[in-house]
């Protein structure tokens, strides 16, 4: 077993016994988060996307993205409602600027490509950020930041911020923060070959993992159901219409799986700027139109009991349409991969599509 | 279930890269010479030269041991050769079926005779194949076949008649599924046999059947008492519904189940020009991302192939995917096109039409939708 297969197997443990998605209904409280953060930590797992070199676990960057990239598959499958993904994106952040993460959950801004933020002459940042996973919930914010061109990462305490409250599709926080005046606890220059766009696509890739795994779970839910629920005499998944609603919410799922594993893997192995932005773009909208297709179908397949609240289905169903608005929607992708292959023209496609 | 869903994203070897340069280099060539192209017909004797060159390239059962003229080389290597032939749209058609899974079938359930006659034939490009399974009340429902063959001898007599018959008018051979017994009250899949069928042998019957696209394509295949040697005989008497299955995997997770429209695409960015509008750059880059993910799925199915792995269910899915993708290529094309100005180079509109006429047979050849949807629903643990 590898080393990514090990980390994976061992947030599915933590996941298990902390974030299991009926307990957390039943509680009716939100103290569970406690004990699984503390798990979390326990484990290093926001540590995850990192080389031993920057305090990690593996040796090379391809061996801790598969790890990172699992584990958040492994989130996924548990709707993680706990902002592990967001740390390791900040952990991360942070250490291609050479920073030490301060510890604690953590999140990123921007969160949305289109955003800006720069920072003032008195050393002060500006701007605004949209849609920031967990805003206000996490102890620090890593910040993508620009001054003169140089880009830099700038941790920044969210209680510095002004929030405009937003909540997700699942409804975990996602505020709009406008950074104005805010002095930041710490800061650190990116090499020069970092690309903003760089911290889009690998948030891209952790939604895509988070999306995939959430789908996962929703089919076995969903054929489960279809096995147990009796109706007409038989269990409904002896019903062929049932059956095929099922199969193609298989073969969403399997689609979803497929376009998160291949984007994860081109960021670990390191690919042409073109080929990236295809294998990030096709994560981004082949998981959102599995997220769509693949959770009406369940719904449909569990009938009325699929959208009471104390049934578990809403906890996965909802995370997944909810994880495709962050780091940029579907259109945005859409259009920058549109525009990039018809820049390059029709003879360049094909060559595009069959580089790896 | 998560059997079902691997999908491991695999990444092709440096080894493949070459080849692939290789091949469009070769595909170039012929090109050039004219074999094929844009607005060429090829006609079959073009079609069976440049066969035999491919095979001279040894670029026909790659994967085959040795010993019966193949190259032993991996799965993925033949996909990259198969992806190329399609897309440049090479005239494939005289070693394709052959290539992808009568050999195959051949390998693993023919007898040594049959393999010593016929493998090395199809790896020089020499010898073409064509599928009998389907007859005229028996599609999906492979196993209420009818055409029967009994024993005369040391071999076998065919009557019957094969139809949708894809290009029996111009290969050579025929392996057809021929009833051999009655079925069982216990398994209605039993008593069907196997047999490769040399279509030269008299007593066969070929008629064509026009197609809605006017491709010439399609055949009713008439057997009166058709003699086929004893050693043609493929597998298990009377339980050839085993082997139908696996030959269908090989069918099911190819380039060619989900590129058969591409040309929609190529003219779409091409009529787009370098700077599209916003919903037709936004359209495009939808096309492009579906279409990626599902050639990431195909080629994975293809290391999961290398690997020894059968995957029945991964192929399902790619084919079900892939296939209803492509039927749908060309109205997404057309309506992304719809509110375009310039009309293109005045063959836009014609080619689309054509890929429209073609696009309802995609779900239905080789497994349709509803069967595969079956496949997958078992994979699942629903049947």
């Amino acid at each position: 077993m590898d080393n990514s297969e090990l980390v994976a197997q061992t947030a599915s443990r933590i996941f298990r016994d902390h974030a299991d998605a009926q307990e957390i209904i039943l509680s009716g409280n939100e103290d569970w988060r406690v004990a699984l953060w503390s798990a979390i930590e326990g484990a290093a797992l926001p540590a995850a996307f990192l080389t031993e070199e920057q305090g990690g676990f593996g040796e090379t960057r391809a061996e801790v993205y598969a790890a990172g990239f699992a584990v958040l598959r492994e989130a996924g499958r548990s709707a993680l409602a706990v902002p592990l993904a967001e740390t390791m994106l900040a952990v991360w952040l942070l250490a291609q600027a050479g920073m030490e993460a301060p510890g604690g959950a953590m999140s990123v801004a921007p969160a949305d490509p289109r955003d800006r933020i720069r920072f003032r002459e008195d050393g002060s940042l500006e701007g605004r950020a949209r849609r920031v996973p967990f805003g206000m919930a996490v102890d620090r914010i890593a910040v993508l930041a620009s001054r003169a061109g140089q880009r830099i990462v700038a941790l920044v305490d969210p209680k510095d911020c002004t929030e405009r409250v937003g909540r997700s599709l699942a409804l975990d926080p996602t505020p709009t923060l406008t950074f104005d005046g805010v002095q930041p606890i710490a800061q650190a220059p990116l090499p020069d070959d970092f690309d903003p766009q760089d911290l889009m696509q690998m948030g891209v890739a952790a939604r895509a993992a988070l999306i995939s795994g959430a789908l996962e779970t929703v089919l076995d839910l969903s054929v489960r159901y279809a096995t147990e629920r009796v109706a007409f005499g038989r269990p409904i998944g002896k019903f062929q219409a049932v059956q095929h609603m099922l199969a193609r919410l298989g073969g969403e799922t399997a689609a979803a799986v497929s376009a998160a594993c291949s984007a994860a893997d081109a960021l670990a192995t390191g690919q042409p700027a073109e080929a990236l932005l295809l294998e990030v773009a096709a994560a981004k909208i082949r998981c959102g139109e599995a997220a769509e297709t693949g959770t009406l179908i369940a719904h449909q397949v569990h009938g009325a009991i699929g959208i009471s609240d104390e049934h578990v289905l809403h906890r996965y169903t909802l995370r997944a349409l909810a994880w495709r608005e962050d780091f940029g929607g579907e259109s945005h992708w859409a259009l920058a991969l549109g525009r990039a292959v018809c820049a390059s023209g029709t003879d360049a496609l094909w060559p595009l599509l069959a580089s790896r | 279930m998560t059997n079902a869903l691997r999908f491991d994203p695999i990444r092709l070897p440096e080894a493949c890269q070459d080849l692939r340069q290789e091949v469009r280099a070769f595909l170039a060539e012929e090109m050039a010479r004219g074999t094929f192209g844009p607005g060429k017909e090829t006609s079959p004797e073009e079609a069976l030269e440049f066969s035999r060159r491919v095979g001279a390239r040894g670029w026909i059962g790659m994967t085959w041991p040795k010993q019966y003229g193949g190259q032993e080389l991996s799965f993925l290597e033949r996909y990259v050769v198969t992806e190329e032939m399609r897309i440049a749209n090479a005239p494939v058609r005289p070693f394709f079926a052959a290539d992808r899974q009568s050999g195959p079938t051949i390998i693993r359930y023919g007898s040594e005779a049959l393999k010593q006659a016929i493998l090395p034939r199809i790896v020089k490009g020499e010898a073409s194949f064509c599928i009998g399974m389907s007859e005229a009340n028996s599609g999906s429902d492979l196993f209420a076949a009818q055409a029967r063959a009994r024993r005369d001898g040391d071999g076998w007599r065919l009557n019957g008649a094969k139809i949708w018959t894809s290009n029996a008018h111009l290969n050579d051979f025929m392996i057809g599924l021929f009833r051999t017994s009655p079925a069982t009250t216990q398994n209605r899949r039993h008593g069907l046999t196997s047999f490769v069928i040399d279509l030269k042998t008299p007593g066969i019957d070929i008629k064509p059947i026009g197609m809605m696209s006017g491709t010439r394509e399609f055949n009713e295949v008439v057997f009166n008492d058709v003699f086929v040697p004893g050693d043609n005989l493929l597998g298990e008497i009377d339980g050839a519904w085993k082997q139908a299955t696996s030959e269908l995997a090989y069918e099911r997770s190819g380039p060619e189940r989900f590129l058969e429209t591409y040309d929609a695409l190529r003219d779409l960015v091409a009529l787009a020009g370098p700077e599209p509008d916003t919903r037709m750059a936004e359209g495009i880059g939808r096309l492009v991302a579906q279409l990626h993910t599902l050639r990431r799925m195909s080629v994975s199915v293809a290391g999961m192939l290398e690997n020894g792995v059968e995957p029945v269910v991964e192929a399902a899915i790619v084919k079900d995917l892939g296939t209803v993708w492509e039927q749908a290529l060309p109205h997404r094309v057309r309506t992304l096109a719809a509110l375009h100005d310039d009309e293109g180079d005045g063959g836009f509109e014609e080619r689309l039409n054509q890929q429209m006429r073609i696009a309802p047979k995609l779900t239905i050849q080789g497994g349709t939708t509803e069967i595969l949807r079956g496949i997958i629903a078992r994979g699942l643990g629903l049947r």
